[in-house]
């Protein structure tokens, strides 16, 4: 029953193989090429902010950092009510007043606030999560994971949604130093991190105040026998909550608590090592 | 037909002891956990009073006399990019090759024991040979697939512990000795999956039969945990649960592998894994067809590939509902992250995906038109062939549709806007479910008509039958279209996930209902021969699209799966400080993903290559004179 030879199919199937690919491939091409960023901490210069580039910055994060208008959007598109379409001050105040309100809040500025990080308070009708009956709101606190918009930056966008309509601002200025987090991005590329303990040691000036690697200082409790008199847990805390725990016959408040945003993980890890084996 | 019957029936009562064998151990499980709704919900939903945002890497620290006695809970590292040690390569670019590829023959070899098993049942119940033989072939690409899995696997896990140690260390943190058990259940696979390869032969008839069947059910049991386990690394990245909110395991084991995408993920691939192993062996069948050089071969494969591409149907249907669900549950885990994905940045997405499952449903289609050819009663229903193949390039067209343009002032001006004032409306979700239920229903239709094909129903009530059959059909298309077009766009968006559930219902009415009325009605029937082998040349290509569609499909749907995390290596509880920590245009995606998809292609031809010269065998020299 042979029916004779056959050609290989090999080259018949890897070809339509490739071909098929490589239309999926174009498909790709044709779509926009759009990239979606990590979000990125914004330098602002306290000083020199005024009101108008405070609401700016506020739009600025209601469209981009804040992922505000991914649900906030006009119908029929949006997944929750568009509050850029009408004036939030107005419809706060309408929101106070209301008696499924069960918030705190005293005036629309407290009232944008509190719906930012515990939007469950006020649940327009209509817009709750599924079986709640509109008490619980779908959308996550802002001041948290994975938004986690700082106490300023909530201000910028309170101030921007009051701005928006022609309201009077009624949040402040800023004054004070930004978060952590911010200043850390402001200052730009912190050094290249450190290699061996003593490199990190001499990065952070922990020899400035304590006493140890063979220079002596007053200002701080000595390390060269830490290792003999701490646990690795305590050594851990005096080192990222230094005003958790006073040592006796020293003041609280001097040591730096920001050694947990400045540090590598890897840098964190050979002072630990080198303190628990500075047994004097 | 009767055939295929029997491997509906043996299927579903296989899954139903896979699922028993599974719903033990996760019962065993659940009852350690006290108040476990509580203790395992999801970070993003659980608040911690007076908590920071971002509190250092130790979380809670002992104080006062009881010290020695708390515990010390600590959270996930805070990364800054200069911690991510850099090789000179892309690292995620890596570690996305490494994990599909590894991802693609891990789908392979635990869904071809899944079918090999029904099938070899199939071959018991019936004294058919054909059967087992075709069980073991299967059997050899799954053992070739095993050792490239392993190898992937392995380097995958290299790659990451060195592009990301941090991670990886905290992963390990987290999920401790469920790692050696994972190391356990793999070792376990090896044994079973060898066992019942090598030990086909040597048991094959009476009760060493039982005795082999039993392997196989044990290696599926064992592959099915494997998978489950890795999944819970997966869902726990995307949402992390048995974690407070900066990443300090508060939970038990348990209560972190069940967070709230777990089930769904779980379901998804295990549907997934059974369509695309049933893609690639019908590629294999296709390929030994068209090199068949005699009538038999010609027919043993056209069967198989038959075999194969009705696994692979059989399995892709009910696939868009397990998706459906996933991204309920993903919704409702995280608004802020569904609408990442479908519509966000990631929503492009779907209209690749949607021109890959067209590309299927066409593909799997044409096959089974193709197929009607082996048999004379086809004829009957070739004037359905029409109206499916238009309705199924209609409702392609309306899935592609995009619902927004990138368009220029001009263009914006020239169209009244950025939504064209008639395709506009097609670009958006209801219009998409509309179509992409019309496609699931007017294929069942073409396998119905496929399996009635070869058929003449002898019962007195076939008119009846027919009937209802039909009524059910014009019923279930009008509800499809109906629901989808009042609550899609009479009513506000959060309703129109509402009509989905309709629609849904609607199809999977005309797939059962579909199975029960053939059933009765062709019971006893009058069979037409069919003629295996008499398949045409291109209906093979079919069964090459179809892997080529489910592999890049596979692919990019991980990808979107794992995007969604955006800036996050755990969302909500671990930033990805790398450089690579934004997502990448669609057109890098897809050339990732045809690399990919490429690399296993030729992997996949090399164990077609290795499986074929197993059975090759060189011919003794004929020596002049008598023996060498």
């Amino acid at each position: 029953m042979a029916k004779g030879p056959r050609r290989s199919p090999l080259l018949a199937t890897l070809g339509f193989s490739l071909g098929l690919t490589l239309v999926f491939t174009l498909v790709t091409y044709i779509l926009p090429q759009v990239e979606g960023e990590a979000p990125k901490e914004t330098e602002v210069k306290l000083g020199e902010l005024t009101m108008d580039g405070f609401v700016a910055l506020g739009q600025e994060l209601f469209e981009g950092k804040g992922t505000c208008t991914l649900c906030h959007k006009p119908p029929p598109m949006g997944r929750a009510p568009d509050i850029q379409g009408f004036n939030m001050v107005d419809t706060a105040k309408e929101r106070l007043a209301d008696e499924r309100y069960k918030g705190e809040a005293g005036d629309p500025a407290a009232y944008i606030r509190e719906s930012l990080v515990d939007p469950s308070k006020y649940v327009v009708v209509g817009w709750g999560q599924k079986g709640s009956n509109d008490t619980v709101s779908p959308m996550p606190a802002i001041d948290k994971p994975p938004i986690q918009l700082s106490p300023v930056e909530m201000d910028a966008v309170i101030a921007y949604l009051q701005a928006k309509d022609g309201n009077e601002v009624s949040v402040a200025l800023p004054t004070e130093a930004p978060a952590p987090a911010e200043k850390a991005a402001a200052v730009g590329a912190a050094p290249a991190p450190a290699k061996t303990p003593e490199e990190a040691v001499a990065k952070y000036g922990c020899q400035a105040c304590h006493s140890m690697l063979g220079t002596e200082s007053p200002v701080g409790p000595p390390l060269s026998d830490v290792g003999a008199r701490l646990s690795q847990e305590q050594i851990i805390q005096s080192i990222l909550e230094p005003d958790a725990e006073i040592a006796e016959g020293f003041s609280e408040g001097v040591m730096p608590g920001d050694f947990a945003e400045k540090m590598t993980v890897r840098e964190l890890e050979m002072i630990i090592e080198l303190l628990r084996e500075s047994r004097g | 037909m009767a055939d295929l019957k029997t491997m509906l029936r043996l299927w579903v009562r296989v899954l139903a002891a896979l699922v028993l064998l599974g719903a033990g151990a996760a019962a065993t499980c659940a009852d350690q956990a006290d108040s476990l709704e509580q203790r395992i919900a999801p970070v993003g939903r659980v608040q911690l009073d007076g908590a920071s945002p971002l509190q250092p890497l130790v979380e809670a620290q002992p104080k006062g006399a009881d010290a020695a006695e708390e515990p010390v809970f600590t959270g996930a590292p805070q990364l800054k990019r200069r911690d991510y040690p850099n090789i000179g390569v892309s690292s995620r670019a890596t570690v996305w090759v490494l994990a599909q590829m590894h991802l693609f023959f891990g789908a392979l070899v635990l869904a071809v024991p899944m079918f090999v098993l029904v099938i070899e049942l199939i071959g018991v119940r019936t004294g058919d040979d054909r059967y087992d033989d075709m069980a073991h072939e299967f059997m050899k690409i799954s053992l070739t697939a095993y050792a490239i899995t392993a190898l992937f696997g392995g380097s995958l896990a290299l790659a990451l512990f060195l592009l990301y140690p941090q991670f990886m260390e905290y992963l390990m943190r987290v999920f401790g000795a469920q790692m050696l058990v994972y190391a356990v259940l793999f070792f376990l696979e090896s044994l079973f999956l060898y066992l019942y390869y090598y030990g086909w032969d040597a048991m094959r008839y009476g009760d060493r039969k039982w005795l082999h069947l039993t392997i196989g059910l044990t290696l599926n049991a064992v592959g099915l945990t494997l998978m489950v386990v890795a999944n819970s690394w997966a869902t726990f990245m995307m949402a992390p649960s048995g974690v407070d909110e900066v990443g300090a395991v508060v939970g038990n084991i348990w209560e972190v592998m069940k967070g709230p995408l777990w089930n769904p993920i779980n379901l998804h691939r295990f549907i997934a894994n059974i369509a695309f192993g049933g893609a690639v062996v019908g590629a294999y069948a296709a390929y030994k067809f068209l090199a068949a050089r005699t009538a038999e071969a010609r027919a043993h494969y056209d069967w198989m590939g038959y075999t194969s591409n009705f696994i692979a149907i059989l399995a892709f249907l009910p696939l868009p509902f397990a998706g459906y669900w996933l991204m309920a549950e993903i919704y409702a885990y995280s608004q802020q992250m569904g609408i990442t994905a479908m519509g966000g940045i990631l929503a492009w997405l779907f209209i690749v995906q949607a021109v890959l499952i067209g590309t299927i449903l066409l593909a799997g289609n044409y096959y089974l038109w193709a197929g009607m050819s082996r048999t004379d009663g086809s004829v009957r229903y070739q004037g359905f062939i029409k109206w499916i193949a238009l309705t199924l390039v209609v409702c392609f067209l309306i899935w592609v549709t995009p619902h927004t343009l990138i368009l220029s002032v001009s263009e914006i001006a020239a169209l009244g806007g950025s939504h064209h004032h008639v395709l506009g409306p097609l670009g958006i979700m209801p219009a998409k479910n509309i179509a992409v239920n019309l496609m699931l229903v007017v294929t069942f239709l073409s396998f119905q008509l496929y399996r009635r094909s070869d058929k003449v129903a002898t019962v007195k009530w076939e008119r009846a039958g027919n009937a209802l059959m039909g009524a059910i059909y014009v019923v279930a298309i009008a509800n499809i279209i109906f629901a989808g077009v009042y609550y899609g766009y009479f009513t506000n968006t959060v309703y129109k996930v509402g009509s989905s559930v309709m629609q849904v219902v609607s199809t999977l009415v005309v797939i059962v209902a579909g199975v029960v009325i053939d059933a009765y009605m062709f019971k006893g029937a009058k069979q037409l021969p069919s003629k295996w082998g008499q398949v045409p040349d291109r209906a093979q290509y079919a069964l090459f699209a179809l892997p080529i569609a489910f592999t890049w499909l596979m692919a990019l749907m991980g990808y979107v799966r794992s995007s969604v995390r955006t800036h996050w290596h755990v969302y909500t509880v671990m930033k990805d400080a790398s450089v690579d920590n934004y997502i990448p245009t669609i057109g890098y995606a897809g050339n990732m993903i045809t690399i990919v998809t490429l690399l296993f292609l030729v992997f996949i031809l090399f164990i077609f290559w290795i499986a074929n010269l197993s059975t090759t065998k060189q011919p003794a020299p004929v020596v002049e004179g008598g023996v060498e």
